[in-house]
């Protein structure tokens, strides 16, 4: 169990878990998982390949709904509104909670299209207002400089860090209060990455941010808040210096020292 | 294996893809030699005459050109329909996969069985008659598998990343497949209708029953009309009319016409297949 001593008192919690388990048919993946995910913090979710990061970051967004044979059980609140009650309109809910691909995937349309498509099913229609939107997003997202000559190119003529950072624009687009970001950044190289993690140190202060990543160094540098997640469990979450340099549980001393995984 | 094996298997595919041209190849030139010197303006403007020994093949062009534009109207939008709901929305059961097999097998069944259906369903059942509705219907019926196939691999080629991020950016799922999907796939579809455009153009034995008629004097003038039809018209010709030996020049030139109008056809359609990849890609 999480205890709230971990945060500051008046610390805001936007998304609440409790006894969240998945299963992808008769395999459960996820057990029992609670926890806190604190207002415009970085929260990373760390742990071994297979231990259930991004299946637990997909059930904040109801992203496993498409998974034939898919479970949840359990309880996720966001902002107070149970996301899995009986007439819960998913569009609205993956407006509030934004979503970044390990793998980018810009649409093969111009850099403007891919931005203005959120707005655009969302029924913006106002040319104008669509501009701003993609300006503002292209901006928050620090690529605005590089594209901003070349709206209606393709974005696949884009660099693979150009291109991620697309996709948090297009994401951003949308409205979000929290971004959902499963390892953003690992198919990058090292330049793009700190760019990348930059971004994401800009972005807290306006946003509520969970992030997977393998990286541990990266983990370190960006979080606030690092949850160390072991074979379909939670095993704890802290603050990030403390999980670093003092945590509570021998198995996360054992991932994060490299002894395994 | 070794070196010597490998060499001679290279070869012999070689040699068949060599053959194959060469078969296609000697085809058209015979059609072509002695097509030709039927090929003139009034061969292709105007009406036939003396049961098709003189005069042109006017109305066999533009019953075959009905024929397929109706075809093609049909069984387009039915075909990506279905192909849409196998790929995208049916579950992955065996009752599916059933289904999926049917569809397959489908493609495979002669084309006289259609003609017999298309006779009994739309020319009897549904009262239309011998017209270019039974007979569009009939040749949709057979060129509706060509179509759902090769559209459903086109849908399943486009990657889960634009699915998955058009999702999260909270798009409905008929949003995400209209916007993020079917423009992707287009390519693929047109190539099943490109497919099903050189079938339908060219087969006799469906509108045999459904719609052809060996000699009309004048067009069509609604779908519940019959029409006059380029393999038709060539079949009698060659086979049934008294002159057939005398006039082989007309019926060369009937099947060059009949070739050049599928290609024309054809070639339109790839015209809107490259755009549509230049357009998209990935
Ligand atoms: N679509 C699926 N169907 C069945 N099992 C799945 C599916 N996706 C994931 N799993 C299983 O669920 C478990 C958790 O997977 P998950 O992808 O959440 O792990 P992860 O922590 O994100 O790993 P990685 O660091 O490699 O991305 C794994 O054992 C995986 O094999
Ligand atoms: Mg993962």
């Amino acid at each position: 169990m999480v205890e709230h001593s971990i945060y500051p008192e008046n610390q805001e919690m936007v998304i609440t878990t409790s006894q969240v388990n998945f299963f992808y048919g008769q395999t459960q993946a996820l057990f029992g998982i609670s926890l806190l995910i604190p207002a415009k913090q970085v929260t990373a979710l760390i742990g071994p390949s297979g231990c259930g990061k991004s299946t637990f970051l997909r059930c904040l967004n109801r992203m496993n709904d498409t998974i034939p044979h898919g479970r949840v059980e359990g309880e996720i609140f966001i902002n107070a509104k149970d996301i899995y009650a009986p007439g819960t309109d998913v569009v609205e809910l993956r407006k509030e909670v934004g979503m970044v691909f390990q793998k980018s995937n810009p649409f093969p349309k111009s850099i403007f299209d891919n931005v203005a498509y959120g707005p655009r099913i969302h029924g913006e229609k106002n040319p104008k207002r669509l501009a701003e939107i993609v300006e503002q997003s292209l901006q928050q997202a620090a690529i605005w400089d590089e594209v901003k000559d070349r709206l209606h190119a393709n974005a696949m003529g884009l660099s693979g860090g150009q291109q991620q950072r697309l996709c948090i624009a297009r994401a951003l687009a949308v409205g979000p209060k929290i971004l959902l970001m499963d390892e953003p950044a690992s198919a990058l190289d090292p330049k793009a990455t700190t760019r990348i993690e930059d971004l994401i140190g800009e972005l807290r202060t306006n946003y509520t941010i969970v992030i997977v990543t393998h990286n541990m160094q990266q983990a370190a540098r960006v979080s606030d808040y690092t949850a160390f997640f072991y074979e379909g469990q939670l095993i704890e979450c802290d603050q990030t210096p403390k999980i670093f340099t003092n945590p509570r549980q021998k198995q996360t001393e054992d991932y994060i020292t490299g002894r395994f995984g | 294996m070794n070196n010597t094996a490998d060499k001679f298997i290279l070869l012999s595919l070689r040699l068949i893809t060599y053959a194959i041209v060469l078969v296609v190849g000697y085809i058209l030139f015979d059609i072509i030699r002695n097509g030709f010197s039927a090929l003139n303006w009034q061969f292709v403007s105007s009406f036939p005459r003396r049961s098709g020994a003189a005069g042109g093949i006017f109305p066999a062009i533009v019953g075959t050109f009905y024929l397929v534009v109706g075809t093609i109207a049909v069984s387009l939008p039915l075909g990506v329909g279905g192909a849409i709901y196998l790929a995208e929305y049916a579950e992955q059961n065996r009752f599916n996969s059933l289904i999926r097999l049917a569809i397959i097998t489908l493609a495979g069944v002669p084309s006289i069985v259609f003609g017999l259906f298309g006779l009994g369903i739309f020319v009897l059942f549904f009262g239309f008659g011998p017209s270019i509705l039974a007979g569009s219907l009939t040749l949709a019926c057979m060129v509706l598998p060509t179509i759902i196939v090769a559209s459903e691999e086109s849908l399943r080629a486009v990657p889960k990343g634009f699915r998955d991020a058009s999702l999260a950016l909270g798009a409905t799922k008929w949003e995400m497949i209209r916007t993020n999907v079917l423009p992707y796939s287009l390519s693929g579809m047109i190539t099943g209708a490109i497919l099903g455009i050189g079938r339908a153009a060219g087969e006799t034995a469906p509108i045999l029953l459904t719609v052809a008629a060996f000699y009309l004097p004048r067009l069509p003038k609604s779908v519940f009309d019959q029409v006059m039809a380029l393999p038709y018209h060539l079949y009698i010709l060659a086979t049934q009319h008294p002159e057939a030996e005398r006039i082989r020049h007309m019926q060369y030139g009937t099947a060059l016409i009949l070739l050049l109008l599928v290609l024309g056809l054809s070639l339109g359609a790839i015209l809107l297949r490259t755009h549509s990849r230049k357009k998209f890609r990935w």
